[in-house]
Parts: structure tokens; C-alpha cells; sequence
């Protein structure tokens, strides 16, 4: 199981609606990501990124539309089985009452997949690959932001999956750390070939990893292409989120306050 | 009100669907036995030690007055088995425990980690409300025992150094062994079976159900508690005129 690279699968979304209270938050949203692809799908908060992940994984149930993995449709995540698929959840979504390495090795241990040597044996190699030894005894709550988007990680990871969502997984994390993240969702992706689909609003993020960005904006994608297509793109509501900045008119220089007469 | 009924019932059966796989939660189970026991036992104890003590208190006179010290034993033991210590214990573990398991399960909603656990193909009901489940099946009608014996206790103690009671220990036990047979207990510890799945299922379902962040989960938790108190008191009517019907 683990000499062989896990294998990435094809995502597909067809006519995917839901609306919460009448309230709609996904219209009839269609996309592809391919197998082993980088998927980042951009756009500001409240956009719905998370109520789409969320029915991408089978947590929640569609209004209208379908959700394929390599053609079968997703039902509740008890029954995904078939094909391995993790989520990274904004907060990281780490157990409070368990241990670092417990989080890490749940799905082994709960599922009884492997002996307790062998989980900790795992657990210590996924941890490396995060630059996270010898965290192993502590709890969630001692840890920073990024530590525990780290550990979600590698907890996505221990169920080796073919398909892996991120939400956010640089939200709340200094420049320095994002990158860091940034460039192990990159080295995962390549390394292991696993389709990953990352959610955020973290424009550098967005164009330093994608293949191919989604700006979604109220429930519908404004845009959706490669990098250098989305940058390109002519739709005002896309241009705006994607250049706005801190640049706004030079202040007049303070007047030097030691002007004796 | 009736949606919350439907849910919690719903959540019964699928726990109960899940019961064979107890054993492998087992250590989970004995955890939270650890948990229940350490946060209830000390305050069951005191708790029943005071109520018998009162019952002695509130009935000996009266009865001495008219001559009938002997039956006190009797209405210390009998109160206590089939009334008070169900229905106290159970009222303290819905305030201790039942609190408890909606908050945390409640927090685990509220912060994702029953998301996460779904991700990884674990079943919640399987992985935290099983456990709590049996744990507290099994820890409230314990509890029970013990308060009745302590409860049987305070009666004593009172009963023997009241001067307006004044019963000899000899003539208490004597009463109250004349007075209470085993089905009694049984009955108590029946009822209180009754009321430790219905604060487990309730307080479980507030939990998974809780919704709108932070304070969500103080909304679940006080829901959690006043409903439980609510259906022990109705099921211990309900309790006691069906046992009356089997004696
Ligand atoms: N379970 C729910 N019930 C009602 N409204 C919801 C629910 N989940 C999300 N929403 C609403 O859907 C919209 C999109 O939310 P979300 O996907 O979390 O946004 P974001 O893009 O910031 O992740 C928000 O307006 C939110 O209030
Ligand atoms: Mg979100």
C-alpha cells in the first residue's frame, strides 16, 4: 500500500445547486478537475467556497446536480470507500481530546488498518514530511494555527488519498508559513500525483500552485481557466477581486514639526 | 419540540443498531465510566446521606407520635429505592453529565471535528455516542445502588439518634428488611436504566444538532438539561404505573 503512489482521480461536477433557508448559495455549478490536477478555486468570504467542499466530500447533500469520482457518484462519506479521498478543513478540524499522533493515526487505529507499531511507525513518517518531529505527545490546543493545519495535513495524508480538498489552508497563517504550505500542497501533488482541489482567498497562493483557478463569486464561477486565462479575464467583479490592493492615494508627507521661526 | 422527540429517538435506534460493536469502543466506554463516576460519586453519596437523613426526619415523629416507630424503616427503605434515589441520581447526572456530553459533543459540531471524524469514514454515532451510551447505562443505575444504601444510611443514623424517634438500629434494619423485598430495588434500578439512556440520547442529539458557533453549544447544553429533567420526571410517572402493573 504504501510503495505504490497513490493514483489521483477525476472529479466531476454537474449542475451542483444548494440553497440554505431559500437562500441560494451554489447555482448550478459544472467544472472538471483532472486526474493529478492542482485545482484552486478562488473567492471572497460567504462566496460558498466551503458549502461546495463540503458537498464535493459528501457531507452535505445536494439540491440538484451530480458529484462524480471517476464516474460514480459520491454518496455519504461512511460509504466513499472506494476511492480514498481526505478533507483539510479551515481549522484544521483536529480532535481536542486526542494527541497529535492519535489525530494523525485515527484513521488507522479507528479502522483497525494496521498494528499500533506500524500506525506509529506511519504517523512518525507523516509528521517528518510536514517538518513536524516529535510533536507527537502534545495536544492540538498547545499548537500555533499553522502547526494545526500541518497536523490536518498530515492526517489527510495517512489515509493516502487519490483526491484531497483544502480549505483555506493558508487563512490565518503569516507570509512566511503559507508559502511553506503553499509549496508542500505543490510537492504532495506532484510527488504523489493526488488531485487536489484547494480552496482560498489567498490571490498569491492561487496563482503561485494552480493549474487551473475558479473564481467563484455568489454561488457561480465568474471565472475558470489557467492562471494566466483568469488574470486575463475582462469581467469587472473578477478584475476588481483579483487587483484590489493597499495602494490607495499617497499621503501628503507629514510637515516637519521642528519649523522654528 | 416533537422534531426534537423524533430526532432523539431516531439517534436510540441507531445506537442501538450499533450496540455490537461496543466492544471495540471498549476502551472509550471505560473512560467515560472513569469520567461519570469521578464527577457524581461523591456528590451522590452526600446528596442521598441528606435525603434519607430527612425522610427519617420528616416522617419519624409522626409516626413515633402514633406508635408506629417500627414501620420507619420501612417508608425510609421503600422511598428511597423506588423514588428517590432513581429520580434524584437521575436529575444530578443530567445537570453533570448531560451538560457535559452536549457541550463536548457540542463543540466537536460547532469546531468540525465531527466533519473531520465523518471525512475519515468514522461514524459518530459509533465513535462518541455509543460509549457515552453505555457508559452512563451502566453508571447511573450503579449510582442508584449506592445512593439507595447511603440513603439507607442517613435514614438509620437519624432514625436511631432523634430523641423524638428513638429506635434502636436493631429495630430500623428489622423494619426495613421486613418492609422492602428485591423487587423494589429492582424496580428502582429499572427506572433509572430508563432515565440514563433517555439523559445519554438526549443529551447526545443536542449535541450533534448544535448550530451557530460558540454560542450554539450553551443553547444545546441548557436544551440538553432541561429536557432531560422534563422526560424523567414524565417516564417516572409512566415507570411507576407500569411496574405497578407487574407487581
Ligand atoms: N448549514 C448552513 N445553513 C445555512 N446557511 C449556511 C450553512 N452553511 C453555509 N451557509 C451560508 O452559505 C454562505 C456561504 O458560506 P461558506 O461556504 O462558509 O463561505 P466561504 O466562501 O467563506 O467558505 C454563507 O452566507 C453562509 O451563511
Ligand atoms: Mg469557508
Amino acid at each position: 500500500m504504501n510503495a505504490s503512489p497513490a493514483q489521483g482521480v477525476r472529479l466531476e461536477v454537474r449542475g451542483l445547486t444548494k440553497s440554505y433557508n431559500g437562500r441560494p448559495v451554489l447555482r448550478d455549478l459544472s467544472f472538471t478537475v483532472e486526474r493529478g490536477e492542482l485545482f484552486v478555486i478562488m473567492g471572497p468570504s460567504g462566496s460558498g467556497k466551503t458549502v461546495l467542499l463540503k458537498h464535493l466530500i459528501g457531507l452535505e447533500r445536494p439540491d440538484a446536480g451530480e458529484i462524480l469520482l471517476e464516474g460514480e457518484p459520491v454518496g455519504p462519506p461512511e460509504t466513499l470507500g472506494r476511492h480514498r479521498v481526505a478533507m483539510v478543513f479551515q481549522s484544521g478540524g483536529l480532535l481536542n481530546s486526542l494527541t497529535v499522533a492519535e489525530n494523525v493515526g485515527l484513521y488507522l487505529s479507528e479502522h483497525r488498518l494496521k498494528p499500533p507499531a506500524e500506525i506509529r511507525r506511519i504517523v512518525a513518517e507523516k509528521l517528518a514530511l510536514l517538518g513536524l518531529e516529535g510533536t507527537e505527545d502534545r495536544w492540538p490546543a498547545e499548537l500555533s494555527g499553522g502547526m494545526k493545519k500541518r497536523v490536518a495535513i498530515a492526517r489527510a495524508l495517512v489515509v493516502e488519498p487519490q483526491l484531497i480538498f483544502y480549505d483555506e489552508p493558508t487563512s490565518e497563517l503569516d507570509p512566511l508559513i503559507a508559502v511553506t504550505i503553499g509549496r508542500e500542497l505543490v510537492r504532495l501533488n506532484r510527488q504523489l500525483g493526488v488531485t487536489s482541489v484547494v480552496v482560498t482567498h489567498d490571490r498569491d497562493l492561487a496563482f503561485g500552485i494552480a493549474h487551473r483557478i475558479a473564481v467563484l463569486h455568489a454561488g457561480r464561477f465568474l471565472a475558470l481557466g489557467t492562471p494566466a486565462e483568469v488574470r486575463a479575464h475582462a469581467d469587472p467583479v473578477v478584475r476588481q477581486f483579483l487587483h484590489a490592493d493597499f495602494a490607495f492615494e499617497p499621503h501628503p508627507t507629514p510637515e516637519p514639526v521642528s519649523r522654528l521661526p | 419540540m416533537f422534531h426534537d422527540i423524533g430526532e432523539v429517538l431516531l439517534l436510540l435506534g441507531r445506537t442501538l443498531r450499533a450496540l455490537p460493536q461496543t466492544a471495540r469502543q471498549g476502551r472509550k466506554v471505560l473512560e467515560q465510566l472513569f469520567e461519570i463516576g469521578n464527577a457524581s460519586l461523591l456528590m451522590a453519596c452526600l446528596l442521598s446521606l441528606f435525603i434519607g437523613g430527612v425522610l427519617a426526619l420528616q416522617t419519624g415523629p409522626v409516626l413515633a407520635e402514633r406508635g408506629l416507630h417500627h414501620f420507619i424503616g420501612q417508608i425510609v427503605g421503600l422511598s428511597m429505592c423506588r423514588e428517590l434515589a432513581p429520580v434524584m441520581m437521575a436529575v444530578l447526572i443530567a445537570g453533570r453529565i448531560g451538560s457535559a456530553m452536549a457541550a463536548e459533543i457540542g463543540s466537536m459540531q460547532v469546531y468540525q471535528e465531527i466533519d473531520a471524524l465523518r471525512t475519515l469514514s468514522i461514524n459518530p454515532v459509533h465513535y462518541l455516542v455509543l460509549p457515552r451510551l453505555v457508559a452512563i447505562s451502566l453508571a447511573l443505575p450503579t449510582l442508584v445502588v449506592f445512593s439507595i444504601l447511603v440513603g439507607w444510611v442517613g435514614g438509620a443514623l437519624v432514625a436511631v439518634t432523634n430523641y423524638q424517634i428513638s429506635i434502636s438500629l436493631h429495630g430500623f434494619v428489622k423494619s426495613l428488611g421486613n418492609g422492602v423485598e428485591v423487587m423494589d430495588v429492582v424496580n428502582g434500578l429499572l427506572k433509572s436504566l430508563g432515565f440514563a439512556v433517555a439523559i445519554g440520547a438526549i443529551a447526545c442529539q443536542q449535541g450533534l444538532s448544535t448550530t451557530g458557533g460558540p454560542r450554539g453549544i450553551g443553547r444545546s447544553v441548557t436544551k440538553a438539561v432541561v429536557n432531560s429533567i422534563v422526560v424523567i420526571l414524565l417516564l417516572d410517572y409512566v415507570f411507576t404505573r407500569l411496574l405497578m402493573h407487574l407487581d
